[in-house]
C-alpha cells in the first residue's frame, strides 16, 4: 500500500526546515526522547525495548547451537531478522519480509558485525562442528520514523544483556550448564545515527513526517573509538561531499551521547 | 503513551495449595491491562497475565482491498495472531504456522459476535495480536487484549469479549492454567464470553474430562472471565476517565 503525503504537509515541513525549524520544535541535531529498557523478556536470553519518540521496537536475542559456515570454522554466527509488524503502521502488511524490512535487518547486522560488537570467535565450541548461533529478532511494534537508530541501539542493548549457558565437552557431546550463565562476549558498542536531507538541510533522527518529505537519508555507524563501521544511503535524491562529512562528524558526537544510555 | 513491561518473576510456590505457583484452584495469575499503548494504531492494548505479555492493535474500519472477502452489507473482522521468535524457550521461526492460523481464525470468530459489523459495509476491521512472551494461555490473553483494543479504537460493540481458560491438572479442576499446568495437565478448556449476557463466543477443549468435571471447569472459566472483564473496563476508564 502506498502512503500518500498531502502537498500541504510537504510544503509546511519543507518551509519550516528552510527557516531552521522542525515540526516538533527540535534542533537539527537533536534526538527525540529515547528510552531503553534491557531484559524485558524473561524467556529470551537477551532482550531490550527501545523507544525513540513514538517509534518502538522490542528486540530478543536467542542462542542456538549450530554448525559454523565452512569458510569460518571457528567463528560463531549472528543472524538478524526484522519483522515490520502490521500493527506498527497502517501500510505494513504481514507476510514475507519486504525490501524495507530486509534493508533494516542488513544495515543493523552490518553495524553490529563490522563494529565487532560481539566477539564471534569466542562463540566457537568445537572448531568446524559446533558454534553458538545468536538469533537477533527485531519486532517493530510502533513505527514513527527512524527505525535504524532504534534498531541498532536496542540490538546492542539486547546483546549486552544476553547470557549464555557455559559449555563443556563430555564424551564428544556438548553439555550445557544452565546454572552457570556467562554474558555474551562484547567487544564494542557501535551505534548508528541517521540523517534526513530536506531541502538543503541535514537533520538527525527524522520523525515519520520528516521521513515522508525527505529527499534522501544517510545512516552512519560509529564505534566506541569514533571510527566509522557502517553506512547506508537511502532515498531518491543526492548528498554532496560536504554534507556527508558534516553528517559523519555529527554522528560521532551523537552516537557518543546515545552510548551513555547503554547499561 | 507508555507501556511498562514488568518483570514478573513467578515464584516456585509451596506444597500447600497444590499448584506450582501457590495459587488457589480458582485464582487467576497476576495480571494487568493497559489501553492505548501504541501511537500509530487506531486502537491498542497491552496485557500481562502471569508470564504472558501480549500486545493487540486494531486498524479500521478501513477499505478492504481483497475483493473476494468483501461483504456488501457488513464489515469483515480479520484477526492475525503471531508469536515473537523470542517469546518461547526454543526460538520460534517467524511467520505463520498451523497453530497460529487456527488461533487467528477462532480469535476473529470469538470477537465477531460483539461487533456491530453491519455499520461498516464493504470494509474491514483488522485486529493484530502479538505475543511478546508466552507462558500458557496466550489465545485467551490475546482475545481479551484485542477487545480492549477494539474499544480503544472506538468501534461500536455490544459487549467487550473476554476470554479465560480452566482445566485439569494433578486431578484437580483449576482456573487459568500456567505453562507447566498446561503441558503436564490433563485438560484445557479455553472459553470467551460476552459478560453482559453470558453468551459463549469461543469454546475449545483438549484433554480428558468427565461430564461433571467439564461443568466445573466451565463454571470456573466463566467466573474467571467476569473478574478479567472488570479489569478490561478499568483499563478503558483509566485511559479515558470515568465519564
Amino acid at each position: 500500500m502506498v502512503r500518500i503525503v498531502p502537498e500541504i504537509i510537504k510544503e509546511s515541513v519543507t518551509n519550516l526546515v528552510k527557516n531552521g525549524e522542525r515540526t516538533d520544535g527540535r534542533a537539527f541535531d537533536e534526538y527525540r526522547e529515547i528510552s531503553l529498557e534491557p531484559g524485558v523478556i524473561e524467556k529470551a536470553e537477551g532482550s531490550a525495548r527501545v523507544k525513540i519518540g513514538n517509534t518502538q521496537i522490542i528486540i530478543g536475542a536467542k542462542p542456538q547451537i549450530g554448525a559454523p559456515f565452512g569458510d569460518t570454522p571457528n567463528v560463531g554466527v549472528l543472524m538478524t531478522n526484522t519483522e515490520l509488524l502490521p500493527m506498527a503502521a497502517p501500510n505494513f502488511e504481514s507476510g514475507p519480509p519486504d525490501e524495507n524490512s530486509v534493508e533494516l535487518s542488513r544495515v543493523t547486522d552490518r553495524c553490529i558485525r563490522e563494529g565487532e560488537v560481539v566477539d564471534l570467535e569466542k562463540l566457537c565450541i568445537v572448531e568446524g562442528e559446533k558454534v553458538w548461533m545468536i538469533f537477533l529478532d527485531l519486532h517493530v511494534v510502533d513505527y514513527d520514523g527512524n527505525l535504524m537508530d532504534a534498531a541498532v541501539l536496542g540490538s546492542v542493548a539486547a546483546l549486552m544483556n544476553t547470557k549464555l549457558p557455559t559449555t563443556k565437552i563430555v564424551d564428544d557431546e556438548v553439555v550445557l550448564d544452565y546454572d552457570n550463565m556467562v554474558p555474551l562476549p562484547i567487544n564494542d558498542t557501535a551505534l548508528m545515527s541517521t540523517f534526513a536531507k530536506i531541502g538543503d538541510e541535514i537533520l538527525i533522527d527524522p520523525s515519520l513526517e520528516e521521513e515522508d518529505v525527505m529527499g534522501a537519508r544517510l545512516s552512519v555507524g560509529i564505534t566506541q573509538e569514533g571510527n566509522i563501521c557502517a553506512m547506508q544511503k537511502g532515498g531518491a535524491k543526492t548528498f554532496n561531499k560536504e554534507e556527508i562529512l558534516k553528517a559523519v562528524s555529527i554522528a560521532k558526537i551523537k552516537t557518543a551521547e546515545l552510548r551513555t544510555l547503554l547499561p | 503513551m507508555i507501556i511498562i513491561i514488568t518483570n514478573t518473576n513467578l515464584g516456585t510456590g509451596t506444597e500447600t495449595s497444590g499448584r506450582a505457583d501457590n495459587r488457589a484452584f480458582d485464582e487467576l495469575r497476576k495480571m494487568k491491562i493497559e489501553a492505548g499503548v501504541l501511537e500509530r494504531a487506531d486502537g491498542s492494548a497491552y496485557l500481562e497475565i502471569g508470564g504472558n505479555k501480549v500486545l493487540a492493535a486494531v486498524y479500521g474500519p478501513r477499505e478492504l482491498f481483497v475483493r473476494r472477502l468483501m461483504q456488501p452489507n457488513r464489515a469483515v473482522l480479520r484477526c492475525k495472531y503471531n508469536m515473537a521468535p523470542f517469546s518461547v524457550d526454543d526460538r520460534k521461526r517467524p511467520g505463520p504456522d498451523r497453530r497460529s492460523v487456527e488461533i487467528s481464525k477462532i480469535a476473529s470468530e470469538a470477537l465477531t459476535p460483539a461487533v456491530f459489523l453491519e455499520k461498516f459495509p464493504r470494509s474491514t476491521i483488522d485486529v493484530f495480536i502479538e505475543v511478546i512472551e508466552a507462558e500458557g494461555g496466550t489465545r485467551c490473553a490475546g482475545i481479551t487484549a484485542a477487545s480492549v483494543a477494539l474499544a480503544d479504537a472506538g468501534i461500536p460493540m455490544r459487549d467487550m469479549v473476554v476470554a479465560c481458560a480452566a482445566g485439569k491438572s494433578d486431578d484437580k479442576v483449576i482456573l487459568d492454567l500456567s505453562e507447566v499446568e498446561d503441558k503436564e495437565g490433563q485438560a484445557d478448556v479455553p472459553i470467551a464470553i460476552m459478560p453482559r449476557t453470558g453468551e459463549i463466543t469461543l469454546l475449545q477443549m483438549d484433554g480428558n474430562l468427565t461430564e461433571e468435571e467439564f461443568g466445573q471447569a466451565l463454571d470456573l472459566a466463566i467466573n474467571g472471565c467476569k473478574i478479567i472483564s472488570e479489569k478490561q473496563k478499568a483499563a478503558i476508564k483509566n485511559r479515558y476517565g470515568d465519564e
